[in-house]
């Protein structure tokens, strides 16, 4: 009778705990289904033919679109890529050939670094060491700071790709008398292809969204510029700015940005995964 | 004929040593990089340094009108915030990665769970800062009225919730990992002395997992504190000393944002340059020694 008691103390505590986790993690669920409806609800009202094509109209004004910051987004993107993809492929590529050794791991910590500092900072290094010298703000500087926070993302996941390729591929392409040059460009980057294709989709989903780096490099622009050397306007800049305004026109653009951002960055995570899955 | 094989050689090995002095050569530009980083940061900062000295991290009062620079509103309102936001994310990362390591490995609710955990990680800051501006701050300020408080709305608790929503996937996908290492044989050895599922989480799981978690909640922490975009535009953006979690404030990265723009003095923006100096060692701290670790612990695991 005693052990009865106490066997169902435990598993009533048991089930206590499971009911629990479960409780919290569903309230965890709702605020997160709450953002996604909100984002949905006022984001699609502002889209039409005139959002994605037109520019911005001054206040008072009614219609307008992001025709400018939808090119600034994809051109700050691909300048961004172009820096960083080659320069991080490049880094993960040496790491894991060199497992060991002493510049192999100061450069993993510099890039275990270089990942936690805040994106603020690297807005103000891409100030400091671009904008300044040149003069002005510009599409250059701010897609500066974005490869500096892709850089270390891209490196990573190239690492950790190239580490889990078999020794054998390498040794059957040495044993047949191929150079170490050919080996890695011809036969290791392209048996890892589908991981270094989603772990670079991930880091461009993960710095198109970015706005802290983008405010003393980009800076932001009421016209259409495609100038690598003026400055430049994009989504999350203009989130910022007609989010914080009084006005109700430019708050409904930033819910329309919000949603084609949410969009954007959301397909770009879902494509990382459906190649990394191949 | 013979020559020219030795020739197609030579060059060949040319290359080969050429792409290896390739492959030195980016992983040297990263050391570069980062101390290059860290020189212009300091170089920068150096004018505040001299004209502030330490009483930039102690003192009180922060106003470029009178050339007066003390960060410790902005250290506080930093710490605040951050270790609020840590508080109301942990039982909700906690329950999540025990849930899904534990109880629910596969089947229906797991996708839906950890697809949520990526869809929450996958929004940008920004978009979660205007979201909190017009559904997080009208509640706030509601309570506040309700609680006979100036109805600021905007300020420490708005932005620590919403910074608490954004650091959970980060934190729940680590301890879920380090969750998941722990090794089968100790958990069936719990379970089949009797245990109950809820006793060998408590006295089997978490003590073995416990450093690996820790872990993860330093770098979730450093995380809140580098976060930029939300804070700024939910903070209030007040450069006193926060008298409670409901009154405005401002943080390191905060006031980055928004009075780098305007510094036109030299002093003034070598001022915010230390600022995001000290954030780059605090950042750097809690992320470095988070790693280190966790490192360790799967070492060891």
């Amino acid at each position: 009778m005693i052990y009865d008691a106490s066997i169902r103390y435990r598993l009533l505590k048991d089930r206590l705990f499971k009911i629990s986790l479960g409780v919290l993690s569903c309230i965890l669920l709702m605020p997160l289904l709450f953002i996604l409806y909100y984002i949905f609800i006022n984001g699609i009202t502002a889209f039409s033919f005139d959002f994605f094509l037109e520019l911005p109209k001054p206040v008072g004004e009614a219609g307008g679109g992001i025709s400018n910051a939808i090119v600034g987004t994809l051109l700050l993107i691909a300048v961004a890529s172009t820096i960083s993809i080659p320069f991080g492929v490049l880094i993960g590529l040496y790491l894991s050939e060199n497992k060991t050794g002493k510049l192999p791991d100061i450069t993993r910590l510099c890039i275990d670094t270089l990942q936690g500092i805040p994106s603020i900072v690297m807005g103000i290094i891409a100030y400091t060491w671009i904008v300044i010298p040149l003069g002005s703000f510009s599409l250059f500087s701010g897609a500066f700071a974005l490869s500096l926070m892709m850089i270390p993302l891209i490196s990573k996941s190239t690492e950790e790709t190239l580490n889990l390729i078999p020794d054998a591929l390498k040794e059957a392409a040495y044993a047949l008398g191929a150079p170490y040059h050919t080996t890695l460009l011809r036969v290791i980057i392209p048996s890892g292809k589908s991981g270094l294709c989603s772990g670079i989709l991930l880091g461009v989903a993960r710095v198109s969204g970015e706005t802290a780096p983008l405010l003393f490099t980009a800076f932001g622009n009421p016209f259409m510029s495609v100038d690598l050397f003026k400055s430049v306007n994009s989504l999350p800049l203009l989130i910022f700015n007609y989010a914080t305004s009084p006005y109700q026109d430019w708050q409904n653009l930033a819910w329309g940005a919000s949603l084609l951002l949410v969009l954007f960055v959301l397909s770009l995570s879902l494509i990382a995964k459906v190649v990394s899955k191949r | 004929m013979l020559n020219l094989t030795q020739k197609t050689i030579r060059s060949v090995e040319l290359k080969e040593s050429l792409f290896k002095k390739l492959l030195v050569l980016s992983g040297l530009v990263v050391v570069f990089l980062m101390s290059g980083l860290f020189l212009t940061l300091f170089t920068k900062s150096l004018l505040s340094i001299s004209h502030s000295g330490f009483s930039f991290l102690t003192s009180s009062t922060w106003d470029p009108v009178k050339e007066t620079y003390g960060a410790l509103p902005f250290l506080l309102g930093t710490l605040i915030t951050s270790i609020l936001a840590l508080l109301i994310s942990l039982p909700f990362s906690a329950a999540l990665s025990i849930f899904i390591g534990e109880y629910l490995k596969e089947g229906f609710w797991t996708t839906v769970l950890n697809s949520s955990i990526d869809l929450l990680a996958g929004i940008p800051s920004v978009i979660f800062g205007f979201w909190g501006l017009f559904v997080v701050v009208p509640i706030i300020r509601k309570i506040e009225l309700f609680l006979g408080i100036i109805p600021h709305g905007v300020g420490i608790l708005s932005s620590s919730i919403i910074l608490a929503l954004m650091i959970i996937p980060y934190s729940a996908s680590i301890s879920r990992e380090v969750i998941s290492l722990v090794p089968q044989d100790i958990k069936e050895a719990a379970l089949s002395l009797g245990a109950t599922p809820f006793e060998m989480v408590t006295k089997v799981i978490l003590p073995y997992a416990k450093s690996g978690i820790f872990a993860g909640f330093l770098m979730s922490f450093g995380r809140a504190i580098s976060e930029t975009m939300a804070v700024t535009m939910l903070i209030g953006n007040s450069n006193k000393i926060p008298s409670s979690i409901f009154s405005p404030a401002n943080t390191l990265s905060s006031v980055i944002a928004n009075e780098f723009a305007e510094a036109a003095e030299a002093e003034y923006l070598s001022s915010l340059i230390e600022l995001a100096l000290v954030l780059f060692f605090v950042t750097a701290f809690f992320s470095l020694v988070g790693r280190f670790i966790i490192k360790k612990w799967m070492v060891n695991a």
